[in-house]
């Protein structure tokens, strides 16, 4: 069967992920999908496929892979260096690959995760509604688990005219500058209230660590530690994205695209839609402040970023 | 009468409304009741709704539909929930080979409580469990209402792995385990059913707000039951609570 990739070596964690499988949560299905949203759907939009196209999502150490057919595709996110036949490759915009050529990765130079789109996107099964990968439940993406070497990967059929996108790029005030770490916008609660008076202050004013064990499940946070007034404990209910739990320890861990769908502690703020893609290219070791923001204001940052993406959608069609 | 309810908001893009903060099958029912109502009336601009113990979570897409008008949407479920009669909640069997190699610690849990182990099969599978939640794994189920005469601690060092569809206890807690995986409940049995598969439809076997009744099962029904689970004809019992 003729492939567009094969994987010659995987690199740490390489998966393929589109926004996320949605609409199973009541049954405690994990979302999964791209823990850096933005950039996924950029490569998305700039090589014309849906904006919730499932791409290869690459995590601290890239893989090795060989083009087997011609191919555009887009390499966004954290900067690890990507290279074609050992020459650098732009990222945030359209480059064709030629078969014969291998793609690879290099050093972290900035972020933590990268992603290739591929125009027509991978082709994968869509199951209950995705192709996102959900590692655990050992299902969906290539086979329900990471790339393995000898792996070989297809892509959707495209229309002739996609050629001509090669070239388009986000345009450079649109690409996020992950060497500066800015601080995370937080809405504050549901249970802000079993904390103390002390404990919401330390929150909002004290430096947090990523610790190592942080992944696409939940990022733990190293710094001082938050007192609850009585309990941490609440009746479980549902957990977003983002939500920032408290358990009795006093250290905050953010849930992130692999996390369960219910949860059992303290929720003491949840991290707004549009910086989780920042705090997905936080690596262990960088540290962060929380700001509080109203729910008012982060949606209206959502819907800004929503325009540029509508913008970015009609710019790139007409080029 | 007006049920009294709290929202509150979680994020840019959740909202939870909160029945009392107890776990009670009365309160649940109301989830369910809201839940249903909800799904009654237009649902446009509301992603997901996640039922729990004793709140909805929903999640919604604020350029759709804003806050205030959300909760005046659930504002007007509320009226209806209380008027309406719902459909009965549904009872699924659960077919279980209990003890040995399928039941690990049956015999554990008896010694424990000084009982025989058919007398834990017994009361295991002579009342419904309902079904308050599903979360943890796809498909799990978070069961009220055992039995305090079989309940029994976690293992001290949990199992690194046990087979889908094992049946455990964990205190006054049992439940059914959709993936395999790591595991720090008691087993005492195993069903043939899948209660999680992403190749079928449904892919989830349980629905939040039913109710869920174990029955024993030999070796011999066990192999017929996964036999037919495996090529897709089981048809699995249920009937109206």
């Amino acid at each position: 069967m003729p492939g567009t990739f094969k994987v010659i070596s995987p690199g740490l964690l390489t998966t393929v992920q589109d926004l996320g499988r949605f609409g199973f949560q009541q049954y405690g299905m994990t979302p999964a999908g791209a823990m850096d949203p933005f950039a996924l759907q950029v490569g998305n939009l700039l090589l014309g496929n849906d904006i919730a196209e499932a791409a290869f999502e690459i995590n601290y150490l890239g893989p090795v892979m060989e083009v087997l057919k011609d191919a555009l595709i887009v390499v966004s996110g954290g900067n690890l260096s990507p290279v074609i036949d050992g020459n650098p490759l732009p990222m945030w915009e359209v480059a064709c690959i030629r078969k014969g050529q291998v793609l690879g990765f290099g050093k972290i130079k900035n972020g933590c995760r990268a992603y290739v789109a591929v125009a027509g996107g991978i082709d994968v099964p869509v199951i209950m509604g995705s192709k996102s990968t959900f590692l655990r439940g050992k299902m969906g993406g290539f086979k329900g688990r990471q790339l393995l070497p000898g792996d070989i990967l297809s892509t959707s059929s495209i229309n002739a005219n996609i050629w001509k996108r090669m070239g388009q790029r986000l345009p450079a005030r649109l690409i996020p500058n992950y060497d500066v770490i800015e601080p995370i916008r937080v809405v504050m609660g549901p249970q802000d209230n079993y904390f103390t008076a002390t404990a919401l202050n330390t929150f909002l004013t004290s430096k947090y660590t990523v610790g190592m064990e942080s992944d696409r499940m939940g990022y733990r946070m190293e710094g001082p530690k938050l007192m609850h007034k009585n309990t941490a404990d609440i009746i479980s209910d549902g957990v977003p994205l983002g939500a920032i739990q408290v358990p009795g320890s006093g250290t905050p861990i953010i849930l992130m695209a692999d996390r369960q769908t219910t949860g059992g502690y303290t929720k003491i703020a949840t991290v707004i839609s549009i910086d989780i893609p920042a705090l997905a290219q936080l690596k262990p070791g960088n540290s962060i402040y929380f700001n509080r923001i109203t729910v008012d204001k982060a949606q209206q940052l959502w819907r800004q970023q929503q325009v540029v993406f509508e913008e970015l959608k009609s710019s790139c069609v007409t080029k | 009468m007006m049920e009294h309810v709290r929202y509150l908001p979680i994020g840019d893009t959740g909202l939870f409304v909160e029945f009392e903060n107890k776990i009670s099958q009365e309160v649940n029912e109301k989830v369910r009741n809201l839940w249903l109502a909800l799904e009654f009336g237009d649902l446009k601009g509301i992603n997901e709704i996640i039922p729990t113990y004793r709140s909805l979570f929903i999640i919604y897409n604020p350029g759709v539909l804003a806050l205030e008008k959300l909760i005046s949407k659930i504002q007007d479920a509320i009226e209806i929930m209380v008027k309406k009669n719902f459909p009965k909640p549904v009872i699924t069997e659960i077919p279980v080979l209990y003890g040995g190699e399928y039941g690990p610690d049956l015999e554990f849990i008896a010694e424990y409580h000084g009982l025989m182990a058919k007398d834990v099969i017994e009361i295991h599978s002579s009342r419904s469990y309902l079904i308050h939640m599903l979360g943890f794994a796809p498909g799990f189920p978070y069961l009220g209402g055992m039995s305090k005469k079989i309940a029994t601690p976690r293992l001290k060092k949990p199992r690194v792995s046990i087979p889908a569809g094992s049946v455990g206890i964990a205190d006054q807690q049992t439940g059914v385990y959709p993936l395999e995986g790591p595991a720090g409940w008691r087993l005492v049995g195993r069903t043939p059913l899948r209660l999680f598969d992403p190749h079928r439809e449904p892919p989830i076997l349980l629905k939040a707000g039913n109710y869920i009744l174990f029955r024993p099962i030999d070796l011999k029904e066990y192999g017929d039951i996964e036999k037919e689970v495996m090529s897709g004809c089981y048809n699995v019992k249920r009937w109206e609570f």
